[in-house]
């Protein structure tokens, strides 16, 4: 069950992605209302982080597009924001928490620039909004793994953006810190921000979200939550692989066979 | 020592040339260095610097000079081979990484060798001292080869301060780098130009074999001592400098020593200093840690046996014997009679002969352990399901660790229960209960 909406914030279109040939998105046809806050649900494998990742343009596409605010993203990237996952990146860098969430900005500045003023104030505003004020001056390799989310969020926020995609927030951190950020998360989808989250836990979701979206592979459901979170989708969802369309995807990889015909 | 005082007088022009040329390359290999290592593209530096060296030879045999132009034109060139081939290799084939490197590195390298005795074969005399570029040699580094080198190693020192943001970005992370638009494709371009450049001044001081090491070293020492980028980079810098120093010293007083092995040996015994006594990340350290750790375990394990003792007779305040504690638990004398001896010192026991009794400071001390012993039992039953008869280790270490906060946090959680699950009373300060 797919609901669409008119004006989307986000809209995908066809899209498919493929690693080394194998499919792990199948035309998925999505869009997604302004204001909400929507989960992303799905076994592992299913191509959820792979979405996010190919709506910010950070994985080539094998076919489809993407449009946010009705635009090429190129034209609005300064609107939205992304939250890698906590695990893609080395905390034992040298780098403080200030050094951090002032990458937000980085857009904002601009090439061969330094930050100014107004950007350490606008990072500090950000780590005052996750509690994180007093680590501001902290190496990140001294944080525990809720604090090393925050100071992601942080830096999400210092970013100041109308759209934001977020790969995992609440992996690994401790029931204070989630509660912590989905009370920011609440309060940005107020103030008319999207606000797009992959989510794991399947117990939260109804508690989190406005809008959700259901993804094996293929799209298995994108709407309001009260609409789509039912046993039957979420069994459609859960309930294991369609074998067909995984012994193609499989053939496809060991073959090497194009995803899409260009001839 | 006369050789100390000519070299470190700097009257020598050629020395004071020599000198400030090694220091401005290794610096400048070290700073582009410390991108590379935090990228984790050690072993990349390692492959270009051996791939330099079929350029090195070919731009000879083409041009038939030494002339550095066309020697770091033809290095330059067969780096950058070598890094689109690794490149090409693990994208498109099932060879993973590491894989590709290896085979690129000692492929070039091996084409490099054979080059390189052709030449020496054949007679030319304008060849010799090309086979230095093996191992390097600073004392060569003087007239228009100096100028040449200074001016690419102060061209790397100033890209990498005009690209400082940039390419911290695309070291700690890429996608976040790439999802605001900054061109990464293009700075990584950068990056790996600046590497390949480094690696091509670098062998001139350290030679090709030994050249990842001026990479890569400087920055992984100084990565022990700070986690600040800028700390790091200008540590690294002084290794590198340090380094090269002492090996164009080494140098100078025997000719015949090759300088790069040198700079190599010093800057690797700075790398190995910095292992072992750095301050928070270094192997003593967190020796010394770690006994400091276990020594208060010991000497709170004794005042928390003094008052077990205690308990048991409902005498706080009788004096005890060696034999006395042993007989309740065994703890190795060795490390016991110290213990006792510390203890004392500090004033938690007081010593008669060759007996001990509790302070009113040491029995406050071993009461608040034995409490936090017994009240971890409880948590452990209570919320962790664990049955009574295996909480008893688990407790025995948590009892050293728990901070006064978690302490206050555990007894309103648990509501300061009377007894733990062997029921033996659980002893609260006479203030707080």
């Amino acid at each position: 069950m797919i609901v669409n909406v008119e004006n989307p914030v986000l809209e995908i279109h066809d899209l498919t992605v493929t690693y080394s040939r194998k499919p792990v998105l199948w035309g998925v046809d999505l869009t997604l209302p302004k204001g909400s806050l929507v989960g992303i649900i799905g076994p592992n494998g299913a191509g959820k982080s792979t979405l996010i990742k190919a709506a910010m343009d950070l994985i080539p596409k094998s076919s489809g597009w993407v449009e946010i605010f009705g635009e090429d993203l190129k034209k609005v990237r300064k609107k939205i924001s992304y939250v890698p996952q906590r695990e893609s990146v080395d905390w034992d860098f040298p780098a403080s928490v200030r050094d951090v969430v002032v990458m937000g900005r980085y857009a904002d500045i601009g090439l061969f620039k330094r930050p100014r003023k107004a950007d350490y104030e606008a990072a500090d505003y950000a780590l005052k909004q996750v509690k994180l004020s007093e680590f501001s001056n902290r190496q990140i390799s001294q944080l525990s793994g809720g604090q090393q989310q925050r100071v992601f969020l942080a830096r999400a926020l210092a970013q100041q953006a109308d759209l934001y995609f977020m790969d995992e927030p609440f992996a690994g951190v401790d029931a204070a810190t989630e509660k912590a950020i989905i009370n920011i998360l609440k309060q940005m989808s107020e103030q008319g921000k999207t606000v797009v989250v992959v989510h794991h836990d399947l117990q939260t979701v109804t508690k989190y979200f406005d809008w959700l979206v259901q993804l094996n592979t293929r799209l298995v459901a994108s709407g309001p939550i009260e609409q789509v979170f039912t046993q039957e989708l979420l069994q459609e969802t859960y309930g294991g692989k369609l074998t067909l369309l995984s012994d193609v995807s499989t053939l496809m990889h060991t073959q090497q066979l194009p995803v899409r015909d260009k001839t | 020592m006369e050789d100390f005082i000519t070299f470190f007088s700097f009257q020598d022009p050629n020395i004071r040339y020599v000198v400030a040329g090694s220091i401005l390359i290794a610096v400048s290999s070290a700073i582009v260095g410390c991108f590379t290592f935090l990228k984790k593209k050690a072993l990349v530096g390692d492959a270009v610097a051996h791939s330099v060296l079929p350029g090195i030879c070919l731009s000879f045999i083409l041009t038939g000079t030494k002339n550095p132009i066309y020697i770091i034109i033809g290095a330059f060139v067969t780096g950058w081979i070598s890094l689109i081939l690794i490149d090409y290799i693990t994208r498109f084939s099932k060879i993973k990484e590491d894989t590709a490197i290896g085979l690129i590195l000692s492929v070039f390298f091996g084409i490099g060798v054979l080059l390189l005795t052709m030449i020496q074969h054949n007679g030319n005399a304008s060849q010799t001292g090309l086979d230095s570029f093996l191992f390097g040699k600073a004392a060569a580094l003087v007239g228009y080869d100096l100028l040449i080198f200074s001016i690419i190693s102060i061209i790397l020192l100033l890209a990498v301060i005009l690209f400082f943001k940039e390419f911290t970005l695309i070291s700690f992370d890429e996608n976040f780098a790439k999802s605001i638009g900054f061109p990464v494709k293009r700075l990584e371009l950068v990056l790996t130009t600046l590497t390949v450049l480094a690696v091509v001044t670098g062998i001139q001081a350290v030679g090709v074999v030994l050249m990842a090491a001026m990479l890569i070293t400087p920055s992984a020492a100084a990565k022990f001592w700070t986690n600040k980028l800028n700390i790091m980079l200008i540590l690294a810098a002084v290794f590198a400098a340090f380094s090269s120093i002492s090996g164009a010293f080494i140098s100078f007083t025997s000719p015949s020593m090759p300088t790069g092995p040198w700079i190599v040996m010093v800057i690797s015994i700075i790398a190995l200093t910095s292992f072992f006594f750095a301050p928070r990340h270094g192997i003593l350290y967190n020796i010394i840690k770690q006994r400091s750790i276990k020594k208060r375990i010991l000497h709170e394990n004794i005042l928390k046996l003094f008052y077990q003792l205690g308990e048991r007779e409902n005498d706080f305040n009788a004096s005890r014997s060696i034999d006395n504690i042993l007989e309740k638990r065994t703890i190795k004398l060795g490390a016991l009679k110290p213990g006792l001896r510390h203890l004392t010192k500090q004033g938690f026991l007081s010593k008669n002969k060759n007996f001990w009794t509790l302070t009113t400071e040491g029995k406050t001390k071993g009461q608040r352990i034995v409490k936090l012993h017994r009240l971890w039992e409880v948590y452990l039953t209570k919320y962790l399901r664990i049955a009574p008869d295996h909480v008893h280790e688990d407790a025995d270490n948590i009892e050293h660790f728990l901070t006064p906060e978690l302490e206050k946090r555990l007894e309103n959680l648990l509501n300061y229960p009377e007894s733990d699950p062997h029921s033996s009373a659980i002893p609260y300060d006479q203030i707080t209960s």
